[in-house]
């Protein structure tokens, strides 16, 4: 009997098992998989939380629910992989032999990266939305705050879901319209980046949406340290943006383990060949989803396309056969706008977000880069979606895993 | 397009950064530095050097890399290279612009 181990038991992890099961022979082969946590969370509905446009029990579910029979599911923290023995060494001291292990530890903020951020005023005045505890507090905080001065910023770039930020800000705007105090509110956007958005592409065609809401941008701020005594954000160049209330995206980081099991970069990830989804260091460990070093997005839709990739490549790699390079980094992703609208954009490695129609080329029903009601009904569903059909690695009818390039205006990246 | 620096022409991108890296070396560098009103010193150079080495082992260049350099932190890049660290020194070396990530 071979086994074969999925590390972190979240979108790619969940998806994985579901696809494997059928397909692996059961008489040979023994799926395993371990989260530390008994709950799933459906992390794209954090976003959603602060505002209370969902609700906590709409967030997250027992993880074990969406494991499926045949699968041996361990709920318990993992401490170490010991690559030379094929080897995962869980907190109890249980040792688990592997022959193929999947890495689908995902990645998760490190607000303790910069000075004075996880200080006294965590929770307070300083707020992440990227977890659910932090989701969950802001909500809190936002159902009772007057208003003043909104700062939404981003640490350090890569983070998982990188348009996350904005869409928050743009949701605020609506928010406090909503609430009728949009005029106490000052929203201001702080990114390391050039500007708002990550593809130049997107930038140009978007950048319209901040004039619009009203929204302030600081950009090319590197943050060194936040002086909650005077509740300022400090970047290296000496620029001070001053705040009442502070949303920020910690450092994205991939989970100690990786460190601690010579497995990861700088920041965690595992460097893994980007079309095959193959970690660089050993042949039979496999990465999938936010844990990669991938130059592709971190999203659950990425994690998605690649599931059916890996899938495929774990059939091959058992039968010997030469690895598929299929992974094209395609991400498409809901971008919501408030006031009920939302854009889709969609892209790989090598195309910029492209204007056009999707899934049906020319036809729609969701348009790329262009806000539409449409686009906010599919940003809702996508909920439904996830805990129905995506993680339980049901295919989505006419998505495929590589980027259609037709109904699409396309300029190459070069 | 071509843009004439010490008195050679040079391959570059619309915003002025080298497409070909085998067309640098320390005289056009300091051009460059001097078009964004920086003086080349050793600390500038030294700084230059570990960017080379980084770009040359084909790994990614971020302000975290410049902290876990051991060369120098990320208070003195930016006061060694003002306003954007990242852009103006690799423009000065020689090297793309990084990626801004995705
Ligand atoms: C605010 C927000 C909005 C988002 N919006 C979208 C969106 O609109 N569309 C979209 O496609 N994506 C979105 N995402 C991103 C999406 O949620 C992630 O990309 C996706 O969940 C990645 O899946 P993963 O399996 O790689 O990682 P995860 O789902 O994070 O799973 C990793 C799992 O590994 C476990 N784990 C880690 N280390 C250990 C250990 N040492 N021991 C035991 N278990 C461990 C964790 O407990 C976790 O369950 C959003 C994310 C956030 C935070």
């Amino acid at each position: 009997m071979k086994n074969l181990v999925i590390l972190g038991a979240g979108t790619s992890g969940t998806m994985m098992a579901n696809h494997l099961v059928s397909k692996l022979p059961k008489n040979d082969w023994k799926i395993t998989i371990i989260d530390q946590y008994k709950t799933h969370y459906y992390q794209p509905g954090f976003l959603f939380l602060p505002f209370d446009i969902y609700t906590t029990k709409q967030v997250k579910k027992n993880g074990e629910k969406f494991i499926p029979k045949g699968v041996n599911y361990i709920q318990e923290k993992i401490d170490l992989i010991v690559t030379d023995e094929n080897q995962v060494k869980l907190e109890s001291g249980t040792i688990l032999d592997y022959d193929i292990l999947i890495v689908a530890t995902g990645t998760k903020t490190a607000p303790d990266e910069i000075e004075g951020m996880n200080g006294p005023e965590w929770y307070k005045s300083v707020f992440d939305f990227y977890t659910y505890e932090g989701a969950k507090a802001l909500r809190n905080k936002l159902r009772e705050w007057k208003g003043g001065k909104l700062v939404v910023h981003i640490t350090e770039m890569p983070i998982k879901c990188p348009v996350a930020p904005l869409e928050f800000a743009f949701l605020a705007d609506s928010f406090f319209k909503h609430k009728g105090i949009r005029d106490k509110v000052d929203i201001t956007f702080v990114t390391p980046l050039d500007g708002a958005f990550t593809k130049p592409k997107a930038t140009k065609a978007l950048h319209y949406l901040l004039e619009e809401k009203n929204i302030k941008e600081v950009t090319n701020f590197n943050i060194e340290c936040v002086d909650y005594e005077n509740n300022k954000i400090i970047d290296y160049a000496d620029t001070e943006v001053e705040y009442d209330l502070l949303v920020t995206v910690p450092t994205n980081m991939g989970d100690a383990l990786m460190e601690r099991s010579g497995l990861g970069d700088d920041l965690n990830y595992i460097p893994t060949h980007k079309a095959t989804l193959q970690s660089k260091a050993h042949e039979n460990i496999f990465a999938i989803g936010d844990a990669t070093n991938l130059p592709a997005s971190k999203a659950g839709s990425v994690a998605h396309f690649e599931a059916e990739i890996l899938t495929e490549n774990i059939l091959r790699y058992i039968n010997g056969e030469p690895l598929k390079e299929e992974f094209d980094g395609h991400a498409n992703c809901f971008i919501e706008t408030g006031g009920g609208k939302a854009l889709l954009i969609d892209f790989n490695y090598n195309h910029e977000p492209v204007e056009g129609t999707f899934p049906f080329p020319g036809v729609g029903p969701l348009s790329l880069l262009k806000e539409s009601r449409t686009n906010h009904m599919g940003k809702m569903a996508f909920r439904w979606i996830y805990w129905n059909m995506l993680i339980k690695g049901i295919h989505i009818p006419f998505v495929s895993a590589t980027m259609s390039e037709k109904g699409k205006h396309f300029e190459e990246v070069k | 397009m071509k843009k004439l620096i010490a008195n050679r022409e040079i391959e570059v991108n619309e915003e002025g950064y080298l497409t070909n890296f085998s067309q640098w070396d320390k005289n056009i560098g300091e051009e460059l530095a001097k078009e964004q009103s920086i003086d080349m010193t050793d600390r500038h150079w030294e700084a230059i050097d570990f960017i080379h080495e980084k770009f040359k082992k084909e790994e990614p260049l971020s302000i975290r890399g410049i902290k876990k350099s051991g060369v120098l932190d990320i208070k003195e890049f930016y006061s060694l290279f003002p306003g954007g660290p990242l852009k103006k020194a690799t423009l000065i070396a020689g090297i793309p612009k990084p990626k801004s990530c995705i």
